[in-house]
């Protein structure tokens, strides 16, 4: 047998075990992650190795939901997320526009400042916003911790912008604007319908980091329970004993779900909204 | 450049289209500086003058821009018994995070290159670790890992304390436990990442090179280390930079696994515990900046010798 001929024969086997491998460590934590949630703490106490549960029960939800609070939670999270997502793009439509096609002072100065802040450590941040936040009587409010979302959001979301705004051609700028708009009236009518996968694409990241952030949730709200994200939450109901570790999963789920849902419904959007050409007829 | 860019021309109130430009640049720009400006790059300079200060939670108010300046903190937290174990663990935690994400990336990218039946659904399960929310999976692997009702621990003869023991022997090898757990996870989670980025670079490869290699007769595995990978070496040179970066100073993920115990405290880690349990402003945002320091000497001596690196990251 030549080298050729083995190694074939030996990817041929290996790819379909390294996929299945992939498929296993990356879904079954997460089938575990349900099917504890819906079985009673006795029966995983008993029989910890099953992964079937005998009987489900919905009873973690209710407990969750209801008793811990994470109705609430879930609320708070929905604003934050929302506020800053919405806030966001507000914020760095314009930036991304300017940063794309107009030329002025400071222009790469500021591109550079962009991606010093993307690069820059959360952790050193965290500790004059502390204090500020502390001075200002602003802790356990949720508008403080949507502005520092924003402030960490906006450069990565104007580069993503920025690029997708080039890809625009320009003669369907230069068409509107000698039909008489002005550039905020082209940002609005043309470049923005054009660029919604791009805007999809910016939305779903500022949601995602809003959703998920735990560093400055933690550090700005954990006195106030009434004002807890979800992430939160869940981290600081984990260290109780009292709550079964069932009805914990059952919160991870919880936590888990709005964002996955929100990831696979925006990616079926994306890669539909990228192939469609802007300038084809 | 608009339609009229080039052209130079008096218009209203005097000013040349250039100037409108350049106004209307500076105006649309505004809302994204002027909150990068307040929220973190003021802070940031806080944040250096109070390493300088005696700053604590109560006496916060008398500390101001000519409040007395030393380099006690910075003494202080060096000698502190710990911060440099704890530099060595975020090192090795970094390293090794961030070449096994980067190698189990470059395999998945690699065996999911090909289309076959239900790939979209495969991507998509590979990519549900990196967008879950980390306290979610921390707190996951915490239970499928615990001694007494873990999962994974029903599969083994004897059940491991992975998360709360600093050292264990295994074929006779002293491993350090929780810290290799540690890794696994950050792995686990950024795996996704680079793969993302993998598979972008692999699709957009030109096909005749390959094809060329295989007329040519070249085995498959000579493929990969002569015609894929010498293609690869910038994305990979990228995604080291990026990934090294975001761990070196990570919190959370340390944080919510072992909360910095059995071994593996790291910096980050200590940076919050001297600022929420010591309320000491002064000692925690000194070690926060030796960290980003250190970080920013790394990042140094990477881009000198690593050139390729550089011009990648001033594409990003």
């Amino acid at each position: 047998m030549t080298r050729d001929r083995f190694e074939r024969a030996l990817f041929r086997v290996l790819r379909p075990l390294v996929i299945a491998f992939l498929t296993v460590i990356t879904a079954f934590p997460f089938f575990y992650m349900v099917m504890l949630s819906v079985r009673d703490i006795q029966e995983l106490i008993l029989d910890p190795g099953s992964l079937w549960p005998r009987s489900f029960t919905l009873s973690t939800y209710a407990d969750v939901l209801g008793r811990q609070g994470f109705v609430t939670f879930m609320s708070n999270s929905a604003i934050v997320a929302v506020a800053s997502v919405a806030v966001t793009l507000l914020i760095s439509i314009p930036g991304a526009y300017a940063v794309a096609r107009l030329r002025f002072f400071g222009r790469r100065q500021v591109h550079f400042l962009f991606l010093a802040v993307y690069l820059f450590p959360a952790i050193v941040l965290a500790i004059p916003l502390f204090v500020l936040f502390t001075m200002l009587g602003l802790r356990g409010s949720l508008p403080g911790l949507i502005l520092v979302y924003i402030a960490q959001t906006v450069p990565v979301t104007v580069y993503m912008l920025r690029n997708y705004f080039e890809t625009v051609p320009q003669s369907v700028e230069e068409a509107s604007a000698i039909d008489g708009c002005g550039r905020m009236e082209t940002i609005w009518r043309v470049v923005l319908p054009l660029s919604k996968p791009a805007l999809m694409a910016t939305g779903l990241y500022a949601f995602m980091i809003a959703w998920n952030e735990f560093l400055f949730a933690l550090l700005f709200l954990v006195e106030r329970r009434e004002s807890w994200t979800v992430s939160l939450g869940l981290s600081q109901l984990a260290g109780s004993i009292e709550i079964p570790t069932t009805v914990l999963m059952a919160g991870s789920v919880v936590l888990t779900l709005p964002i996955v849902v929100v990831f696979f419904a925006s990616e079926r959007l994306l890669t539909e909204g990228l192939t469609a050409g802007a300038e084809k007829g | 450049m608009t339609i009229a860019g080039g052209v130079r021309r008096l218009t209203r109130g005097g000013r040349t289209l250039e100037q409108q430009e350049a106004r209307a640049g500076l105006l649309l720009i505004s809302p994204t500086l002027l909150i990068t400006l307040v929220v973190v790059v003021a802070p940031l300079l806080w944040a250096v003058m109070l390493a300088f200060q005696d700053a604590r939670l109560i006496n916060i108010r008398r500390t101001g821009l000519f409040g007395n300046y030393t380099l006690e903190n910075f003494t202080y937290v060096i000698s502190e018994p710990g911060f440099w174990s704890a530099l060595v663990n975020t090192l090795v935690y970094t390293t090794a995070g961030t070449a096994l994400s980067i190698a189990i990336g470059l395999v998945a990218a690699l065996a999911l290159r090909a289309a076959f039946k239900g790939r979209t659904l495969v991507r998509a399960s590979i990519l549900v670790p990196y967008v879950a929310p980390v306290v979610a999976v921390a707190f996951l692997w915490e239970v499928m890992l615990n001694p007494q009702f873990g999962i994974v621990n029903t599969w083994l003869s004897e059940p491991i304390a992975f998360l709360t023991q600093a050292r264990g022997s295994f074929l006779g090898l002293q491993v350090p436990v929780a810290l290799l757990t540690v890794i696994a996870f950050e792995a686990w989670r950024y795996f996704p990442f680079a793969f993302l980025f993998i598979l972008a670079r692999l699709q957009a490869l030109p096909g005749e090179l390959e094809e060329a290699a295989v007329v040519d007769g070249a085995t498959p595995t000579q493929r990969f280390r002569y015609v894929i990978m010498p293609q690869l070496w910038r994305v990979v040179a990228l995604l080291a930079v990026l990934r090294f970066v975001f761990t070196f100073t990570k919190f959370d993920d340390v944080y919510l696994l072992t909360g910095g115990g059995a071994g593996t405290e790291v910096v980050s880690v200590r940076v919050y515990n001297f600022l929420t349990a010591r309320d000491d402003i002064g000692a925690s945002a000194a070690q926060a900046i030796v960290l980003a320091v250190v970080l920013v000497v790394f990042l140094a001596v990477y881009l000198r010798f690593f050139a390729g690196g550089e011009r990648d990251q001033r594409s990003l």
